[in-house]
């Protein structure tokens, strides 16, 4: 009985990545896709988004909840991107540049970010969101205005015909792929970006000793219960906005990853999408609000990319409308993250209730016995 | 030996008053290395006060501090911050856990002290990046654990354990710091059972001899004379004993807890709550729960007559807010409550106000005002949604429009019945005295012209003054109108001077009722009869 129960909670808990188990394992078939190509697609993404994607653990840790606040991060790595593309510093000492330029940008946006937080604690989630929209604003007055005309940018390539702003893109052929090629290797006609997946391990050792560090202890605390981890002598502000900087500079590298893999920058787009597929795939993975593991990040990119790549097949092969599976996909990044923020939200309820029942039951319990 | 003769602690002439309200005065008080002292008195006596001001808590600080003088060890104290007790070996468990729950007992036990090991990030960047140091930290909590002398699973994470646990967990916390002199208990035992109890005191024995002091608090009398050198009792802001526990008995501690006033115009309505004894029951609470956290009520049977005012009384905690809370839907409750004849639906609060039931809460800021509205809004709102009275109509009830001219009429009436101190009926309710607001709370549920009416805790931080008149206007208004009144209430005398019959409501469940001219020993023995 007890363990007819257990099953019942672990497939309450996971149900989320159960559905998308249940999507992809439809539409696979229906999209008639080969294999091969579908692995060495899920390879490629897998290489392109970990990193961002492992961005967003530590502010979960720290209580603050799925957090756009690496959308800030992913512009500081565009603009630190578009500085070296200028410069004409190729390859990889290009993107070693553009990383360690990020890192100063990041840290400013993610104070800015943290201090506004702290500001709002418990509505972490929206507030960011809208951060990140007031920052794009920021940030389109750098690289629109300012670039050119009072940041010095030299080629043309880059700059707009009319002398100062960015290009709406901007080629990255001298970094395109470096990174991924460096250690080229191919299982099965499966091209594996060796490098790239080592840079990604190495972020996942970090965090997993960064967990047990007394800064990872008391971020843990922070999380749990902020009160008491201040009665105890934890400086609850300064950790949190520690921990959004983290975030925001290890997004910072994280975009500059994900755009050498891509090849060119979406100057004005790129970033604007990034917070909301990450924290869908980090979702489907069976994150929550408030607990997301490593393990998450990889389920969650392997998933939700899967359905990314044959949704839209799928869909043109059902209706013979190619927009259809295009809309579909962006439907459901949205859709998962409301499905599984009101999840979170009946769990919660449903834990309270649990502890009024369980006052009824030893009630009748004892009125039985008397 | 010169330690003999510098007390541990010395408090001197303690003074404290909230906003011009004395709630110490004069507490002398010394304790000795190793000594357990017994600190008992009724809610509101002032021993949280006191507590609060020896642990320095920022409440104090915020509300002008304090008269008086703290020596520890024969040196002057002046905490700025419970950071600042905490280092000269003060320890304090509160009522409220404070404790993480998703750590384990010994992350919780070491938090914020944790052992720690260098490497080189931590050498280039700060002590944080240390490495937390887990066999270490193992090795200190069992160790602190030893020292409680109750068993505790040092790895078991705290929202997996039972409740008495986590209350060892967080005495665990204060023992394995290594200055810790002084232990001050607030109701450690209130949620042990008996065996964790037993269990606890034979621990706290174990810290005396160690040299630990403790203070104890508690409302079980019994633990006291079983373990304390000496009770302290405080009554109304005093220290009024101060006596060796083996020379003194439950029966005499209870007395000196309540004994007060004894015969102040107590059942003032004597003889006819004799009558109405027999009088038809107009509200039956049959086997009620509710779930509001720190005020469980369990399995609470209760008939209410009509035309009287039931006083429920009780220890904090103990569940009395629970049931008017619980009737109004609140908070998650389940049984079934009877009114005239009908039942009402539990957990829809809209069904109990269309019974004709108000309730004054008693969080008068969250849930009795709106405080930024005027005072016409406040008392007239609930009126005008609910019964839809100070509404004009116009197309036969498709448009409904406020009756600015009644809704002032009516204002102005109560601002003059219950003396509201304002600038008049425009005036914002943030902007008045905690007294005028528990005024217009009440004249916001008169307002609704309600057949029966929950007060709870109508008088809390309200001063002397202001109180008379809003017991008074109770009474007035159940006496006139013939409206039937639950008040709940921490403060007996009140209760006794205002109600007909008082039910004590211990550990979730209605002790007794007695009418209101029972000696409040009797009362006492009631509250403190099945704590938990």
């Amino acid at each position: 009985m007890s363990r007819k129960k257990d099953l019942r909670q672990t497939i309450q808990k996971s149900s989320v990545p159960l559905m998308f188990v249940l999507i992809c394992a439809v539409c696979i078939p229906i999209s008639g896709l080969s294999p091969s190509y579908l692995a060495n697609e899920v390879v490629t993404r897998m290489g392109r988004n970990a990193f961002l994607i492992l961005s967003l653990l530590i502010p979960i840790m720290a209580g603050m909840g799925l957090n756009f606040g690496m959308t800030l991060g992913a512009m500081a790595g565009e603009i630190a991107l578009i500085l070296v593309c200028d410069w004409q510093i190729v390859g990889i000492p290009g993107m070693v540049l553009a990383m360690i330029l990020s890192v100063p940008v990041s840290v400013l946006l993610g104070i800015f970010c943290g201090k506004i937080l702290n500001m709002a604690k418990g509505r972490e989630m929206i507030t960011s969101y809208i951060i990140s929209y007031f920052i794009n604003g920021i940030y389109q007055l750098v690289v629109l205005y300012l670039m050119g005309s009072v940041i010095p940018i030299k080629h043309t390539s880059i700059k707009l015909p009319r002398g100062y702003g960015i290009r709406n893109t901007v080629s990255l052929l001298s970094m395109r792929q470096k990174l991924d090629n460096l250690i080229p290797l191919k299982i099965a006609g499966i091209k594996i970006p060796v490098a790239t997946f080592l840079v990604v391990a190495l972020l996942c050792l970090i965090i997993v000793w960064f967990r047990r560090t007394k800064l990872g202890q008391d971020m843990r605390a922070v999380g749990q219960d902020m009160e008491v981890a201040r009665d105890a002598g934890i400086k609850v502000e300064r950790t949190r906005i520690i921990s959004i900087v983290i975030s925001t500079v290890l997004a910072g590298i994280g975009m500059i990853i994900y755009l050498q893999n891509m090849g060119n920058i979406a100057t004005y787009s790129s970033h604007s999408q990034i917070g909301m597929f990450c924290i869908a795939a980090l979702l489907v993975g069976g994150a929550s609000v408030d607990k997301a593991s490593i393990g998450n990040v990889f389920l969650g990119i392997i998933l939700f990319h899967t359905m990314f790549i044959v949704a839209p097949k799928a869909g043109a092969v059902i209706t013979g409308d190619s927009m259809i599976g295009e809309y579909f996909r962006v439907f459901v990044s949205y859709a998962v993250i409301t499905v599984a923020l009101i999840m979170y939200e009946t769990n919660k309820r449903r834990n309270k209730n649990r502890a009024g029942k369980q006052l009824e039951t030893e009630q009748n319990g004892e009125g039985g016995a008397s | 030996m010169d330690e003999k003769n510098t007390p541990l602690l010395e408090m001197k002439n303690i003074k404290k008053d909230f906003f011009g309200n004395q709630v110490l005065t004069d507490i002398n008080l010394t304790l000795k290395e190793g000594e357990v002292i017994g600190l008992v008195g009724e809610n509101g006596a002032g021993k949280s006060t006191l507590m609060k001001i020896l642990f320095g808590a920022d409440v104090i600080r915020e509300t002008g501090g304090y008269a008086g003088e703290i020596r520890i060890n024969g040196e002057k104290a002046d905490f700025r911050s419970p950071f600042d007790a905490i280092a000269s070996g003060i320890g304090m468990v509160h009522q409220e856990f404070s404790l993480i729950p998703g750590f384990t007992a010994t992350e919780n036990i070491l938090l914020n002290r944790e052992s720690k090991k260098k490497n080189i990030i931590s050498e280039i960047f700060s002590e944080r990046m240390d490495t937390l140091d887990r066999p270490e930290m193992e090795q200190r909590a069992m160790e602190a654990i030893e020292k409680m002398g109750v068993k505790i699973e040092s790895k078991m994470v705290i929202s997996d354990m039972p409740v008495g646990h986590k209350q060892f967990t967080e005495i665990a916390r204060e023992l394995s710091k290594d200055q810790l002199k002084l232990l001050i208990l607030d109701e450690p035992t209130a949620v042990l059972t008996e065996k964790e109890a037993e269990a606890l005191l034979e621990s706290i024995r174990g810290m005396a001899k160690r040299g630990i002091a403790v203070i104890f608090i508690t409302h079980r009398l019994k633990e006291i004379l079983s373990v304390c050198d000496r009770v302290a009792v405080m009554r109304d802001g005093c220290l009024i004993q101060n006596v060796p526990a083996k020379e003194t008995d439950e029966v005499q501690i209870t007395k000196w807890m309540v004994g007060r006033n004894v015969d102040v115009s107590a059942g003032a309505g004597k003889e006819e709550a004799k009558e109405k004894e027999e009088g038809e029951v107009i509200l039956s609470i049959d086997r009620l729960w509710v779930d509001m956290p720190g005020e469980t009520v369990r399995d609470v049977s209760l008939d209410v007559i009509k035309g009287e005012i039931l006083g429920i009384g009780g220890l904090a905690g103990q569940g009395k807010l629970g049931i008017p809370n619980g009737i109004m839907g609140l908070y998650q409750a389940g049984g079934t409550v009877t009114f005239e004849g009908k039942e009402i639906p539990l957990n829809d609060p809209r069904k109990c106000l269309d019974s004709s039931f108000a309730f004054v809460s008693e969080d008068r800021r969250g849930v009795g005002l709106l405080l930024d509205e005027s005072l016409e809004w406040n008392i007239a709102f609930p009126a005008m949604q609910i019964q839809n009275k100070f509404l004009k109509n116009y197309l036969g009830g498709l448009i409904k429009w406020r009756d600015e001219k009644a809704i002032q009429e009516v204002t102005q009436k109560y601002i003059g019945e219950l003396a509201i101190k304002c600038t008049g009926s425009q005036q914002k309710a943030r902007e008045l005295s905690g007294g005028n607001q528990q005024k217009v709370c009440l004249a916001k549920a008169f307002a609704l012209e309600p057949r029966l009416l929950f007060v709870s805790e109508p008088t809390r931080g309200i001063d002397v003054g202001a109180k008379a008149l809003v017991l008074q206007a109770l009474k007035q208004f159940n006496r006139e109108k013939g409206v039937t009144v639950v008040m709940v209430s921490s403060e007996l005398e009140e209760l006794r001077a205002t109600c007909d019959r008082i039910a004590i409501v211990s550990g979730g469940r209605i002790a007794q009722i007695l009418p209101a001219s029972t000696p409040s020993e009797e009362f006492g023995a009631l509250m403190v009869s099945q704590v938990i």
